[in-house]
């Protein structure tokens, strides 16, 4: 039962539901089986939003069980500490820092580059991420989302892949 | 459409998707999280959809249509089934002709509600079979099946979603469509659609007749399956319980019920007797639990600690284990707040000012009550404030009687607002009253729709707009005034101190789009306005 857990958590405004949607999206279009959900229904900006995405051959529930997160992905540094539980032991922390402010022409497609980071420790090719984009935004937006992409690709390159634990 | 077509759907979009397959003839609902997508998706793929006012009036048009012979899908939030449940327990007993489908988007946890009731209970209690997909293929395949059991038994029939069926997105794989080959056409049925009591008394002993039906029919209806594991552990589940449940004890046998009500008795029983223990898992109250226990069947419910909000794997996890040590918390994030710039804040810190005592409402203004404004006093339902603002003023001593006002929402007070000033034009309090109608030209908390006051229907054409002014003076208030409260912030707080005063009834109307809205309803004004002056210029005399 391999699943892969991310958890994508930040504010409201900054993105990340379309975050979620352009991993799963990602993820689907590779022939595997996706689940995510979020909880949404405020549509006041600055609260606080976490979605969840699944994918593997199988997945059952939508949700992460909290301390299961292979990535747990924050769009806001002030929402980092209280979202750590979702991270299991040896998964992935991606957090603004990965981005320098100044680097991103526009810091609203940080969503974008966070993702493109956490793109070189997953298992998509480069092109079914870009396919995605070009799905999930309208053609004006394509260009400078590839950017963000591109630049987050460059800065992620240091990460390392999720440890994968004996016996789980 | 391809039936190989793999979609990445939410549970909404797989109803909206299957509602345009089975030819649904018009949708109606009222806006509510977490049902308000499936009509905008459905209206969006091509499907004819309206907002109606209320939750009520929504079933009543649903009704309607399915008297003329068409297919109809209603939607609502769960609280919105209280409203439309005086339609709802009469219609089960009247032989209805178009599927009628009405969607209860539940909420446990209350993600954004104001409680979390568990309309499993409106099935038993009004007489309707009820569906509980586990996931967006099943919103797609049992809102088809629905239609079609709607129509065979001549019943209203639920699909009851939750927040996590709702919005979570998973795969469907569609099939044909499948509309009903039903041409809508009046045909006159007075005894099965007239409920009179001479009527109604053989039409409950033909309800109770058609679910006893519906439940023989369940026990190989196809709707329910079983997972095959290990015949130490089985578990009965549905809805979401079903995915968490197989999740958490893998190797279990696990019942998955799908038309979960009227119950397949036998096909429960056959599997009680067929595993070693058997837990029952289910999301908010015991009721399935307490169905099967009366039923004399032995099965284990879930601790009362597990009634409380969602369900989830690790909770699962602890209902099998028996574990009642205290849960951990969930991390707290940051609450939503108003949004810089909404007119609502002017409008709480004006309240705030004039220490008023707030008889609230429910909408985005609710959020008044919250730090730094903290001015709101009472929310109970939608438009609760005008007959709560109007109980106080009637019992307060007159110094605090005073300081009450009713604030209202503009899709609130076309929801449920108008029988409200309807109570205090015929049963003043000594000391008048002031009703607070914080018009932001949309129906903001939901996600923007819509309404009777905005003068656009859903797909934000334009259509008839009711006139709130002209409305509250012909229900006989005396003062009516309408204010921006952002532009005119001094006047808006004068005016409304002046109101207050008096021994009078007013209404005050703070009017201001809402920032989120507000470039949507510019774009369609100025449409509209070019389309109006092209349409004139055309028909002017050529000279
Ligand atoms: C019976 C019922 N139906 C639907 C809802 C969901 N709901 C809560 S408030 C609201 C309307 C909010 O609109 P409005 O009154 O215009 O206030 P705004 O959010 O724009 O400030 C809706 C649809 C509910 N709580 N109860
Ligand atoms: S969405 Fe509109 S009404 Fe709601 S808080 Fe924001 S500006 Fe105000």
């Amino acid at each position: 039962m391999a699943v892969t857990n991310v958890v994508l958590a930040g504010l409201g405004g900054q993105g990340v539901v379309k975050a979620s949607d352009l991993l799963s999206t990602t993820a689907f279009s590779s022939g595997l089986q996706v689940k995510k959900s979020e909880v949404h229904g405020m549509s006041q900006r600055g609260g606080s939003v976490t979605t969840d995405v699944r994918f593997g051959k199988q997945v059952l529930s939508p949700m992460v069980p909290m301390g299961e997160a292979d990535f747990l992905m924050v769009f806001e540094s002030s929402q980092v500490d209280i979202n750590l539980g979702w991270l299991r032991p040896g998964g992935v922390l991606i957090t603004p820092d990965l981005i320098p402010e100044g680097e991103l022409k526009n810091r609203k497609s940080l969503n974008v580059a966070l993702l493109g980071a956490a793109s070189m420790v997953m298992d998509f090719s480069e092109q079914e991420w870009v396919a995605a984009i070009h799905h999930c935004f309208p053609p004006k937006l394509h260009a400078v989302n590839e950017h963000a992409f591109a630049l987050g690709r460059k800065l992620g390159a240091e990460l390392s892949r999720p440890e994968v634990i004996e016996g789980v | 459409m391809a039936s190989t077509e793999r979609l990445l759907l939410s549970g909404n979009e797989a109803v909206a998707l299957a509602s345009l397959h089975a030819g649904v003839r018009l949708g109606t609902g009222y806006p509510g999280t977490p049902s308000t997508e499936i009509l905008e998706a459905f209206s969006l793929i091509g499907g004819p959809a309206q907002w109606s006012p209320n939750e009520k009036v929504a079933l009543e048009v649903a009704l309607g249509v399915s008297f003329a012979g068409g297919r109809t899908l209603v939607t609502m939030k769960h609280v919105g089934v209280n409203v439309a449940a005086d339609p709802l327990f009469t219609a089960a007993y009247i032989d209805l002709t178009g599927g009628l489908v009405l969607i209860s988007a539940d909420d446990p946890g209350m993600a954004s509600s104001q409680n979390e009731q568990d309309n499993r209970h409106y099935a038993r209690a009004a007489i309707v079979p009820m569906l509980e997909p586990s996931d967006s293929q099943e919103a797609y395949d049992f809102t088809l099946a629905a239609f079609e059991l709607s129509e065979r038994w001549r019943v209203p029939v639920i699909l009851r979603m939750t927040t996590r069926i709702c919005h979570a997105k998973t795969e469907v794989i569609p099939g044909e469509p499948r509309p009903s080959d039903m041409e809508p056409h009046f045909e006159r049925d007075i005894p099965g659609r007239v409920m009179i009591p001479a009527y109604a008394r053989p039409a409950h002993h033909k309800v109770r007749a058609k679910m006893e039906e519906i439940a023989r029919w369940n026990e190989e209806s196809g709707l329910n399956r079983i997972y095959p594991g290990d015949k130490s552990l089985g578990i009965i589940a549905s809805g979401i319980s079903v995915m968490h449940a197989r999740e958490a004890a893998p190797d279990a046998t696990v019942l998955a019920l799908g038309l979960t009500w009227p119950l397949p008795m036998q096909m429960i029983t056959d599997f009680v007797n067929s595993v070693d223990r058997c837990i029952v898992i289910e999301e908010g109250d015991h009721l399935l639990y307490e169905a099967l226990t009366v039923a004399g069947l032995r099965v284990e419910g879930k601790p009362e600690m597990y009634r409380f909000s969602e369900l989830n794997v690790s909770r699962v996890r602890r209902i099998i284990a028996g574990d009642v040590s205290p849960e951990a918390p969930r991390p707290r994030g940051k609450p939503p707040e108003l949004c810089q710039g909404c007119s609502h804040r002017e409008v709480f810190e004006a309240l705030s000012r004039l220490d008023c005592i707030v008889s609230g409402d429910i909408g985005c203004y609710t959020l008044g009550v919250l730090p730094p404004f903290e001015a709101m006093d009472t929310c109970v339902c939608m438009g609760a404030a005008i007959g709560v603002g109007l109980g106080l003023r009637h019992v307060l001593p007159e110094a605090e009687a005073r300081r009450v006002v009713s604030v209202i929402g503009d899709s609130t007070f076309v929801h449920s607002g108008l029988t409200g000033i309807a109570e205090m034009v015929y049963n003043p309090p000594p000391t008048g009253h002031v009703v607070l109608i914080v018009d932001n030209s949309t129906t903001a908390m939901t996600g923007r729709q819509e309404h009777p006051g905005t003068g656009r229907s859903l797909n934000h054409e334009p259509t008839n707009r009711m006139d709130f002014v002209a409305v509250c003076k012909a229900m006989g208030v005396k003062n009516v005034e309408v204010v921006d409260p952002q532009k005119d912030e001094a006047k808006f707080e004068e005016v409304l101190k002046d109101m207050m005063a008096r021994d009078e009834l007013s209404v005050l109307i703070a009017e201001r789009p809402c920032i989120l809205a507000a470039p949507l309803i510019r774009k369609l004004e100025k449409a509209e306005e070019e389309k109006r002056c092209a349409g004139s210029c055309a028909a002017a005399p050529v000279e």
